[in-house]
């Protein structure tokens, strides 16, 4: 197995996953954010609210069009990079994948182009319905993405058919209500909730700073206040919901997360900070709060938390019993249907496992022939590299915590201090905008990087699931994505900043009365200071 | 769950190799034509204006046409995973050179019109043109080399091993089967324009497309006749199980014969290359005589006609292997279990109606022609 082949497509894959990822939680909150501000307008026919839809509807499309074209690369790069992973698991993972598109790729983006061509076509509230559709149809493609997401981190409703050498789905069932899935797409739902409300609540600082589109900037911020304090809420709490189901489904992950060692009794302390040393498996410096892991993981004072010592041991014993797994499948193999009764009941006791025996290859074509070092490196193998989960799990989480405390502050003065903020809180908001993306890159490293050395938690080695393609075919590739990805950040983030800089446009009188006159003469927005007189 | 056996694992299979035509040709009538203007862009558009006008009669409904390209591939990894594996990885590069086409694309029709600049717009144009003709002819190529065989085998493990080259794709079958695809789109984009942009555009619109037409029919004709005396075929040899499990190295394959045999066996099959045949001499005419509405649809006629004549042809199989024939893949042994496929056939039963009903009020909505007045106009909201 050509490790080189196996890094360079990790690279890609992670480099095209996080870059998609920079458009859509923007696209989750902001669709959501915009049909609120339209329901407002159609329920109260001010046309300061249909320009703010509008406004931000622009925004939206400049950062929709990318998660969409970025979204295409995801689809079909699993067959490009990861053959042996599709036909592995395509019977299960492709499922989710296929229902995204019927279910809700379609809807939203069937009838976006209507939310931005049809304003004139449709009734208010007809055009009200095809935001909200959108909405509804951009959340609905997290939750299947996140389903399919979570069958990797939580392998259930499946198992391994030998005669067609592949995982194969026993209950549909069990894959979309896996309690990972559930817990991960109110997560991250919530993640790009902050982030749309974190980026309206920035750009409309900036504009109160500047002393322009003063209105606009005022009832966006009570919006985006509002939104976000929840959102901030719920982020954290449903991220604790997510790391209680981590606890039981994927417990190396946790532990690699805290940089837990050892077993401790019960209930275990939380290491709030210190400097993870793999080599020496200790955390030097470490300040711990007591009990508090217990608390967070599995909310009780008794039940133990295993440490990375002992589930390397269980590992080994796991990679020991997958061996008797996979001697039994290579014998039904050859033999097909005539296989001994006796073959075929070992492997139905030990095929758990089969995927732990696959560890080895990565040392030896033949785990059976593994010797016992290898097999001990391979156990180790299952612990992740930890200070970068140490860290990026509690940056993600300060980060969260800063949210609740600024959408609060910004929420309070917004609802009892008739919106006079300070300057300073103002400029505090604008250097904010940058963090939600970091949070949530940081959220997707933790999960992805925790699940290593999977690719499927438990079943499949990410070093077994690449394609066979040579080094310079993948370096080709991930050149040529590096390339064509940067440009079009650059592009993005230039058009972005225009339209911010060039303001909301007037394509009727702010001021009248006439919520439905005629679009005909679109005034441009360009002239600094617009202040509306209501 | 026993719910899934009401419906028999052969039957299920056969479902799947529809849906999988119905998905591409959904792909080819709707994003064909996006495909076919941007091809067209630099030929029938020469002022911003009128490239304008050629951009926004697509600019509402890309990004729903795109989708059935997303779906496609995620309906091939639900319901045909060793073929999404095997082929995704085989043609490697030139799936890297589609993705990239059709990534250029999308962001071309949003951003081209946010800035003034000329250079800046006629960048786009070319991104335009490139996302659509290059993506028209890789798919076309692709097709070439399925009808040959492709080099690939299967390891006991099911691993896939592609042993070709990037430029062994190139060859001139395949290549002949591109063009055909890029003329076929070129129609289709052709009849589009003459029905949604009027003026300049549509006039030149249709005379491309009806090169595109003429061009689609010699092309299929000569692939055809290439078959009939150039190509081998393949055929299962040995007992035919098509209930057992997904396993292409349980089946025996024979690559010899000719493809055209089909036609012997099954004649009823000749009416896909009638009716595509037909359907494009019929947009030809169509596109002369000036008719729009009726000339689009006969376009649509064209595409369904030739894409079910190449699935038609090949039945049962869906990707045959040169090297080591064994490892074919076809619809008896390549397909996801039981379960998978009856729970996303359930899946299609219910969205797939409700998405055709409301991508077809979307178009109702939109009907009616793009003018260069009507993109003065709205200067804020058109691409």
């Amino acid at each position: 197995m050509d490790l080189d082949v196996v890094e360079l497509s990790r690279l890609q894959f992670a480099m095209t996953a996080m870059y998609h990822f920079l458009f859509v939680p923007l696209t989750l909150g902001l669709s959501i954010l915009v049909a609120i501000m339209e329901t407002v307008y159609v329920m109260t026919s001010r046309p300061i609210w249909r320009q703010m839809t509008k406004f931000w509807g622009t925004l939206f499309g400049i950062n929709f069009v990318l998660g969409v074209a970025t979204g295409i690369t995801m689809e079909f790069q699993f067959g490009m990079n990861w053959s042996y992973y599709s036909h592995y698991v395509g019977d299960i993972f492709g499922a989710p994948l296929a229902v995204e598109g019927l279910m809700a790729f379609f809807l939203e983006a069937t009838f976006v182009g209507l939310f931005f061509f049809g304003w004139d076509k449709l009734s208010r509230r007809g055009h009200l319905t095809v935001t909200w559709l959108v909405a509804l149809g951009s959340n609905f493609s997290a939750l299947w993405i996140l389903i399919a997401n979570g069958w990797m981190q939580n392998p259930v409703g499946s198992v391994f058919n030998p005669m067609s050498m592949r995982m194969e789905m026993t209950s549909f069932y069990d894959v979309v209500f896996n309690e990972v899935a559930q817990a991960k797409f109110v997560h991250t739902v919530s993640a790009g909730y902050v982030t749309a409300a974190v980026f309206v609540l920035g750009v409309s600082a900036w504009y109160l700073l500047k002393n322009r589109h003063v209105e606009l900037a005022r009832r966006s911020i009570a919006v985006a206040a509002s939104f976000g304090l929840a959102s901030a809420l719920s982020v954290v709490v449903l991220g604790d919901e997510s790391g209680y189901s981590v606890t039981h489904s994927q417990k190396m992950k946790l532990a690699a997360i805290e940089a837990m060692w050892e077993t401790e009794p019960a209930p275990a302390a939380f290491t709030a900070f210190g400097f993870p040393d793999q080599e020496a498996r200790e955390t030097h410096y470490a300040i711990h709060i007591p009990y508090a892991m217990g608390l967070i993981g599995t909310r009780s004072l008794t039940h133990e938390i295993p440490g990375i010592k002992e589930l390397v041991e269980d590992a080994e014993t796991r990679i020991r019993s997958g061996l008797i797994a996979y001697e039994a499948l290579m014998q039904i193999r050859s033999e097909r249907e005539a296989a001994p009764e006796a073959v075929k009941a070992r492997f139905e006791d030990h095929g758990a496992d089969l995927g732990f025996a696959l560890l080895l290859k990565r040392y030896v074509d033949d785990p059976l022939q593994a010797t016992d070092e290898e097999i001990s490196l391979a156990a180790n193998d299952t612990v992740p590299t930890v200070w970068p989960l140490f860290w990026a799990f509690r940056i993600m989480v300060a980060l969260g915590f800063g949210f609740i405390a600024v959408m609060a502050y910004f929420f309070y003065v917004a609802s009892f201090r008739n919106m006079t903020f300070p300057r300073p809180a103002l400029m505090l908001a604008v250097i904010m905008i940058p963090a939600p993306w970091i949070a949530a890159e940081l959220g997707w490293f933790v999960a992805e990087f925790g699940r290593q050395p999977w690719t499927v938690d438990g079943v499949l080695p990410t070093a077994l699931s690449v394609s066979h393609l040579s080094i310079t075919q993948v370096a080709l590739t991930l050149a040529g994505f590096v390339a064509l990805y940067s440009t079009l950040f650059l592009i993005e983030m230039g058009l972005m900043i225009k339209y911010i800089r060039k303001g909301p446009y007037l394509d009727m009188p702010i001021s009248g009365n006439r919520p439905d006159a005629p679009t005909s003469e679109p005034t441009p927005g360009r002239t600094s200071g617009l202040q509306p007189a209501e | 769950m026993i719910l899934h056996e009401l419906i028999d694992f052969e039957t299920l299979r056969v479902i799947w190799w529809l849906l999988l035509g119905v998905l591409l040709i959904g792909f080819a009538l709707t994003d064909g034509f996006d495909m076919g203007v941007g091809a067209l862009l630099p030929f029938v558009a020469k002022t911003d204006l009128e490239r304008r006008v050629a951009i926004n009669t697509i600019g509402p409904v890309w990004e729903g046409n795109q989708v059935w390209f997303i779906l496609g591939g995620g309906a091939i990894f639900a319901a045909w995973p060793p073929l999404y594996a095997v082929s995704f990885s085989g043609f490697y590069l030139a799936m890297f050179l589609i993705l990239a086409a059709l990534i250029l694309r999308p962001v071309g029709f949003k951003y081209r019109s946010k800035r003034d600049s000329a250079r800046w717009r006629q960048g786009w144009d070319w991104a335009l043109f490139v996302g659509g003709a290059v993506p028209a002819l890789v798919f076309g190529v692709a097709v070439g080399n399925v009808l040959q065989g492709v080099p690939f085998r299967l390891t006991e493990d099911l691993m896939p091993l592609y042993e070709g080259s990037f430029f062994g794709l190139l060859n001139p079958f395949a290549l002949l089967t591109g063009l055909t695809s890029l003329a076929m789109l070129v129609m289709h984009g052709g009849a589009w324009l003459s029905l949604k942009a009027d003026g300049a555009v549509a006039a030149r619109a249709r005379i491309y497309g009806s090169y595109g037409a003429a061009g689609s029919i010699a092309g299929f004709v000569l692939a055809g006749l290439w078959l009939a005396i150039g190509l081998d075929g393949y055929a299962l040899a040995g007992p035919n199980v098509t209930d057992g499990p997904s396993n292409p190295l349980l089946s025996e394959v024979m690559h010899g014969g000719s493809w055209l045999a089909a036609y012997a066996d099954r004649p009823w099959i000749a009416i896909a290359p009638v009716l595509g045949l037909a359907g494009a001499a019929l947009t030809y005419l169509g596109l002369k005589a000036g008719r729009e509405v009726s000339t689009l649809l006969a376009s649509k006629l064209a595409i369904f006609g030739m894409i079910s004549t190449v699935g038609l042809t090949m039945f049962p199989f869906i990707l045959p292997s040169t090297i080591d024939p064994r490892s074919s893949l076809t619809v008896w042994d390549s397909s996801s279990s039981h379960l998978t496929l009856f729970v996303m056939l359930v899946a299609t039963v219910i969205f797939m109606p409700l998405i055709l009903a409301y991508t077809a009020w979307v178009y109702k909505v939109l009907w009616g022609k793009v003018t260069e007045d009507s993109v003065k106009n709205n200067e804020e909201t058109v691409y």
